[in-house]
């Protein structure tokens, strides 16, 4: 009996897990279809679009200008000790296309509108407000969730473009500006350096990325009611919305390496 | 009668089972409604009548056992068929289970929105009626966390009604509610049930006044119902559950009268 109780515990939280990952399946599979599923609601799109995306372009527009400010100072450091300041541009350019830029603005959209839509979601399990849904014969899937997956996935890759441009600038800014490197050259090596398969890599990262971040954020909204560590009252939305944002930034680096893994 | 029951049965449930984690909450539930009429659920707190609501509304599946709908089963029934039937459903939740980001002329409008092809202005005239029915035509821009606990039952029966629905389930439509307010939803469930017609499902705590309302009356206690009949005969019957029951609730007076004088006595 006693020897038998670490089994057990090891089998339930085995069957659970494999349980959770099936609802999750289940769930992105029926939201992508409702996706692809005439009628498209237009209007909830843009909205969840503006929601997602034009609020957060403020935060986008900062987070990506100090980032290219600071590649360009560092950067300027590291190549200065070679003699290659020329460099510069292509640099800032090519880490900021294949990495920093989507990572960045994913784990920015995680904060705003990831735990957000966590949180609303969450709500309206708890207040059988998607029960309601359900009993006027709406699909909450439809109605609810296919908008916000179709505007994450148009919006987390606009902003990625947003923050490589404004990035690009502040370290145009530091180099060219501040610390006096032609900016002829800055601009050369970036042209010459940045190939197609890097805005490649960038664009496929940002739309995984959204639809990671949708997902998970919404899925744990939606099954608040089946966590294990209750998802009851204003306490068990915020312990799910905290566990949704802790699980889409990790989502989002290890993904970051799996995709550049696969792509290089 | 038997026949006639067979026939008239809007909603049939037949040996429903339901297991939450190790707590039996439905053991054997058999239970049919009256189309046209109204029945009323009642029971202690936590018998399980709101899962019992929420397996006729095909919200929650039966571990074990039939419910039927207009005769068709919905365990078995397609997402489609499921909405069908949910488009002759109507459902006042306990909590009125407003949507909170919405106007209550939205929340009214909602349904008619996603589930129809009217145009906004034939929409506008529905909700409108609905809301004038209710007394809320001047809170229509209001949010539901603006409005008091009997006007956000009051926008949950006209979001419920807007489509008309052939069943209106209510779940303890005025638990939390002083007299005047219950009194106000009473008339307002009086008046709309004769002009639409609807089978009504109430589960409440307000007995005995909730009888004034009800054709029939079934007690759910020990995860089964106890038996359903005429309210007259639910304050008079031997069953000894729906005894307990009716002294708890509204004591001895209505208790049958053949013991009527000692337990004035005792008391
Ligand atoms: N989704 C659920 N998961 C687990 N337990 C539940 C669920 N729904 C209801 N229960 C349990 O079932 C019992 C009956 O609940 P309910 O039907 O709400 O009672 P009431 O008769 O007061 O409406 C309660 O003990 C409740 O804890
Ligand atoms: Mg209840």
């Amino acid at each position: 009996m006693g020897l038998s109780k670490p089994f057990e515990k090891l089998g339930d939280s085995c069957l659970s897990f494999l349980e959770q990952s099936g609802r999750m399946g289940i769930f992105l599979f029926s939201c992508l279809l409702n996706l692809i599923k005439p009628p498209y609601p237009l209007f909830p799109v843009i909205r969840q679009a503006h929601f997602i995306g034009v609020r957060s372009v403020f935060v986008i527009l900062f987070t990506g200008a100090f980032t290219g400010m600071v590649l360009g100072l560092q950067g300027y450091y590291t190549l200065s000790k070679f003699g290659s300041e020329g460099l510069l541009g292509s640099a800032v350019a090519l880490s900021l296309i294949r990495e920093l830029g989507p990572v960045l603005t994913a784990l920015m959209v995680v904060g705003r509108a990831g735990s957000a839509i966590c949180a609303e979601i969450g709500i309206m399990r708890n207040s059988e407000q998607i029960d309601a849904l359900e009993c006027m014969a709406i699909d909450p899937y439809k109605y609810l969730l296919a908008p916000k997956f179709l505007a994450g996935i148009v919006a987390v890759p606009l902003l990625t473009c947003i923050f490589d441009v404004i990035g690009i600038l502040g370290g145009y800014l530091v180099g060219v500006v501040l610390l006096d490197v032609n900016g002829g050259t800055f601009f050369q090596g970036m042209y010459a350096s940045v190939e197609w398969q890097d805005i490649e890599m960038g664009i496929v990262k940002s739309l995984v990325f959204g639809l990671l971040i949708i997902w998970i954020a919404a899925a744990k909204g939606f099954f608040l009611h089946l966590e294990k560590s209750g998802g009851f009252g204003a306490e068990g939305v915020s312990r799910t919305t905290t566990d949704a944002v802790v699980l889409s930034s990790v989502s989002v680096l290890v993904w970051d390496y799996l995709i550049s893994a696969i792509m290089l | 009668m038997q026949s006639d029951k067979t026939i008239q049965a809007a909603i049939e449930l037949t040996g429903v089972e339901k297991t939450f984690g190790r707590q039996k909450v439905l053991a054997n539930i058999n239970l049919s409604i009256a189309a046209g009429k109204t029945t009323i659920i009642v029971g202690g707190s936590g018998q399980g009548k709101s899962v019992i609501l929420k397996h006729m509304l095909g919200l929650v599946r039966p571990d074990r056992g039939m419910v039927e709908v207009f005769g068709k089963d919905l365990v078995r029934a397609s997402k489609k068929e499921l909405n069908q039937i949910r488009m002759e459903f109507g459902v006042l939740f306990q909590n009125a289970a407003l949507f909170d980001s919405m106007t209550v002329y939205d929340n009214v409008a909602l349904p008619l929105r996603e589930r129809t092809k009217l145009t906004e202005t034939e929409i506008r005239a529905k909700v409108r009626e609905k809301l004038d029915m209710m007394d809320l035509i001047e809170s229509d821009d209001k949010y539901p966390a603006q409005l008091s606990g009997g006007m956000k039952k009051r926008v949950g029966l006209a979001r419920a009604l807007v489509l008309n629905p052939k069943v209106v389930f209510f779940d303890e439509p005025t638990t939390g509610l002083d007299v005047s307010r219950s009194n106000e939803i009473y008339r307002l469930f009086h008046k709309t049930q004769s002009q639409l017609n609807y089978t009504a499902v109430i589960v409440s705590h307000d007995v005995p006044k909730i009888f004034k309302l009800a054709d029939y009356v079934a007690l759910l206690a020990e995860g089964e119902i106890q038996g359903v009949m005429s309210p007259e005969a639910f304050q008079l019957s031997d069953h000894p559950l729906i005894r307990r029951y009716v002294e708890e609730t509204m004591g001895p007076i209505y208790s049958s009268a053949k013991e009527e004088a000692g337990l004035y006595e005792s008391a």
